[in-house]
């Protein structure tokens, strides 16, 4: 460790590029913060988006013709519309209406910018995810649900044992597309004051003046979260293959 | 490659020999992995805005602003009145100006045209025959397809010089300007997806019967090619610029004077009162969708009238 | 195969019938299908039953493993009341085994894991008897060497014998086969025709909804002929074939053959 902060400091002092974050403890400190927020974002609304997803496609087999319009309105708009707007309109005006509480001095609503951000990501990837799993569900035939019946499987069992892994085979890469669109529209969150990345990254430069430096270090960051994600992506993806199947 | 082609009952989506006379999953199977992959190499989902959504639009908004207008206060401007105040401000901006909502259209514009044009010359530096120049192209388009949209524009407007002297004149870069190239990096590179695809996507035997007939490849590529891949290249294209017109609020985060940041001001200059927030912001819905609308429907109907004749 | 009488429900001893269906209606909404369908089925037949399309046949053997309700009428599977509501289906399931004509492997398995999931997640067994039993299955039903292989890479013929293994894992007591070479071109067909008549001869209790009439007539113990509902006319192969009395029958059997 102690190598590699010399390395950046010399590397500073002899071509004038300043990546400070390597080399200055606080600094360092500040910019894993919100590396750690990044992730926790991204985590938070990928598992918030699959419950809603989950939710919803069970949802959409509802009796209630309600419900199914309900949900069908949902995905709809949440589609159609811009992700931006989405969350400025539940941080703004869904969050005025939460209650508050006195946290020391001022008051702070019970959900933050944070967990905004969560529920707007969730609810918009969540709107792709109730489609993807319901197509799911929908590819296996009826005849296999009822060859699983035949053979003693319980309604829960046969859904874990042979309803799921094939529905989920079919949802796979659907939701692979859904997941790498998540995680860059989680840097939207910016946008709220949430501090992540980007967040941080703008305190570090507006201390350090070093723009260009903070810069690649989140392309590197991003892209590179990226291409590791769509990687491991194709990886499963082809692990998941069922031969005989396409 | 239609996206209307429907696998048949008892075969395996394309690709591959047949192994199996049994149908192995339903054909919305085959149908949702070809989607998916469709959209992966498209780049984005497809908007799909149906008639009925206007309708909800509409309905949103007017239950905001009935709401609102229950809540108003005596004695304050009631939010209709100040959303009628202010509507202009938010759409075109100050008198003498074209911001505001006017400015989102021109950024739009300018940054599909630019992303058009540098996309497609990349698509095409991908098929290209030679390996540098593929390979090249190759890592451009992905690495800008896999950021995100707000670090490249970030990156743009904080970089770029906010003047150009060039000794004899000096040519100054508003940050409008700034703003078009950032949007128009992501749109370049998913344009270039978009080419590639359609070009992979013809018959080998095109490439064929042409070289039997001693065309060069150039002329292959502008006579025959490229006149089939216009078509399939229309649908997502419109998409993209439906999906780039949605996106241009975000450069409002950067102080560009478009017209959420108008509508933040707005607020601002009317005590940000918390009735008038919901009214405002559907009314932000309300334009962008209005706008991007017919435009996606157009894409639609362009769509449909191409998958006949394919 | 299983050779031990039952303890489910009434005790059940092997000179009453297997299966015995009596006077069963069964109506999808205002459609009635089933207007009073009654045999019974002794163990160690094979019975086959056939008719025109719409004729209920289908539904009578889905009615038998409980897959569709009755309306009406009660059928005892070894002493086991299928048409009661507190039925405990597993003991049922694992009494009657059945094939389906339509897809029925699991794709995401290969063959002999399809054979060995019922057997070690619901008869919860020992997974090493499992797969002994497994592999002699895949031995009987002449799919050596396909063992490893996912359905997607079987020919039709082969996964529907994969699929009658697959029910035989179970040791049931009476087999259902519900048309299931329908789908097969006719290379197929035999193979998966032999493996049928290979359980028969050693004694299964099989009863076949099937349009295979040459197979109906050199196997089957006895035919069951429905039309619109009911039983037009049933018989021996002998009886059935060269002597059939109403005329509805004739005319199927003029039609098919």
């Amino acid at each position: 460790m102690e190598y590699f902060a010399n390395f950046f400091q010399e590397f500073y002092d002899s071509t004038g590029w300043n990546f400070v974050i390597f080399y200055e403890q606080y600094e360092y400190d500040r910019f894993l913060e919100g590396m750690w927020v990044s992730i926790k974002l991204i985590f938070a609304s990928l598992i918030f988006s699959l419950v809603v997803g989950f939710v919803g496609a069970w949802a959409q087999g509802a009796k209630s013709k309600i419900v199914r319009y309900g949900i069908a309105g949902y995905i709809q708009l949440f589609r159609n519309t811009p992700p931006f707007v989405q969350i400025l309109f539940f941080y703004f005006v869904l969050g005025n209406l939460v209650p508050t509480y006195d946290a020391g001095g001022y008051q702070a609503g019970y959900i933050e910018s944070f967990g905004w951000a969560v529920i707007s990501l969730g609810f918009f990837a969540g709107a792709f995810n109730v489609e993807i799993f319901r197509s799911g569900i929908e590819a296996v035939p009826e005849s296999t649900r009822e060859a699983a019946e035949a053979l003693g499987y319980t309604r829960l069992m046969s859904y874990i044992h042979v309803i799921f892994p094939l529905a989920f085979r079919v949802c796979l890469p659907a939701l692979n597309n859904n997941l790498v669109n998540l995680l860059k529209t989680t840097t939207l969150a910016y946008g709220i004051a949430v501090p992540e990345m980007m967040y941080t990254a703008n305190q570090i430069w507006s201390d350090n003046v070093n723009v260009p430096e903070m810069m690649i270090v989140l392309f590197i960051f991003y892209v590179g979260l990226v291409a590791v994600l769509v990687y491991g992506m194709h990886k499963w993806e082809k692990n998941m293959k069922i031969p005989g199947y396409g | 490659m239609s996206t209307t082609k429907v696998m048949s009952n008892n075969s395996i989506s394309g690709g591959g020999a047949r192994q199996t006379d049994l149908p192995v999953l339903l054909p919305i199977a085959a149908q949702s992995r070809q989607a998916a992959l469709i959209e992966r190499r498209e780049g984005t989902y497809r908007l799909n805005m149906q008639p009925r959504h206007l309708f909800w639009v509409a309905a949103i908004f007017i239950f905001t602003s009935l709401a609102a207008q229950a809540a108003a206060q005596p004695g304050l401007i009631s939010p209709i009145q100040a959303m009628l105040k202010w509507a202009p401000f938010i759409l075109w901006g100050p008198e003498g100006q074209l911001t505001g909502f006017a400015l989102n259209l021109i950024i739009s514009f300018f940054a599909m045209i630019l992303g058009t044009v540098a996309g497609a010359a990349l698509g095409l530096m991908q098929v290209s025959l030679l390996l540098p120049v593929r390979q090249g192209s190759w890592i451009v388009t992905q690495f800008f397809r896999n950021s995100p949209w707000l670090v490249l524009l970030f990156t743009i407007m904080l970089l770029v010089p906010f003047e150009i002297d060039l000794g004899f004149v000096v040519i100054p870069i508003p940050d409008w300007i700034k703003a078009v190239i950032g949007f128009s990096l992501p749109v370049m590179a998913n344009i270039s997806e978009v080419v590639r695809g359609a070009v992979i996507s013809l018959p080998s035997g095109q490439w064929e019967s042409a070289e039997s007939l001693a065309f060069t490849r150039r002329q292959t590529m502008w006579m025959i090619i490229l006149p089939q891949c216009i078509k399939r290249m229309i649908p997502p294209w419109i998409n993209w610029y439906c999906i780039l017109a949605m996106a241009t609020p975000l450069c409002s985060i950067m102080g560009v004077e478009e017209s959420v940041t108008f509508t933040a001001q707005a607020l601002n200059a009317e005590g940000d009162r918390p009735e008038l927030i919901p009214i405002f912001y559907s009314f932000l819905l309300v334009i962008h969708f209005i706008y991007t609308y017919p435009i996606a429907r157009w894409s639609i109907q362009l769509e449909k009238k191409f998958a006949v004749k394919t | 195969m299983s050779d031990i009488a039952s303890n489910g429900g009434s005790a059940w001893t092997s000179d009453q019938p297997m299966v015995s269906i009596k006077d069963v209606h069964k109506s999808f909404g205002d459609l009635e299908v089933l207007k009073g369908v009654s045999m019974d089925i002794m163990k160690g037949e094979c019975i086959c039953i056939i008719g025109p399309s719409g004729s209920g046949k289908s539904t009578l053997i889905r009615c038998v493993n409980a897959l569709n309700d009755i309306q009406q009428g009660s059928i005892l599977v070894e002493g086991l009341e299928v048409n009661d509501p507190d039925l405990d289906k597993l003991e049922l399931r694992k009494k009657v085994g059945m094939v389906f004509q339509q897809y029925n492997l699991f794709p995401h398995k290969t063959a002999i894991e399809n054979i060995m999931m019922a057997p070690i997640h619901v008869l919860k067994k020992d997974e090493k008897e499992v797969e002994e039993l497994a592999r002699q299955l895949v031995k009987k039903v002449r799919l050596e060497g396909k063992e490893n292989s996912y359905p997607g890479e079987l020919s039709g013929g082969q996964q529907q014998r994969v699929a009658i293994a697959r029910s035989l894992a179970m040791t049931p007591d009476v087999m259902l086969f519900d048309e299931v070479t329908a789908a097969l071109d006719p290379e197929t067909v035999k193979e998966v025709l032999v493996t049928i008549q290979d359980l028969a001869e050693e004694g299964m209790t099989c009863i076949l909804v099937t349009h295979e009439m040459g197979f109906a007539r050199e196997v089957a113990n006895h035919i069951y002929f429905t039309d619109r509902g009911v039983i037009v006319e049933h018989g021996t192969p002998a009886t059935f074939f060269d002597d059939a009395k109403d005329p509805r029958t004739k005319e199927f059997l003029s039609q098919i053959l």
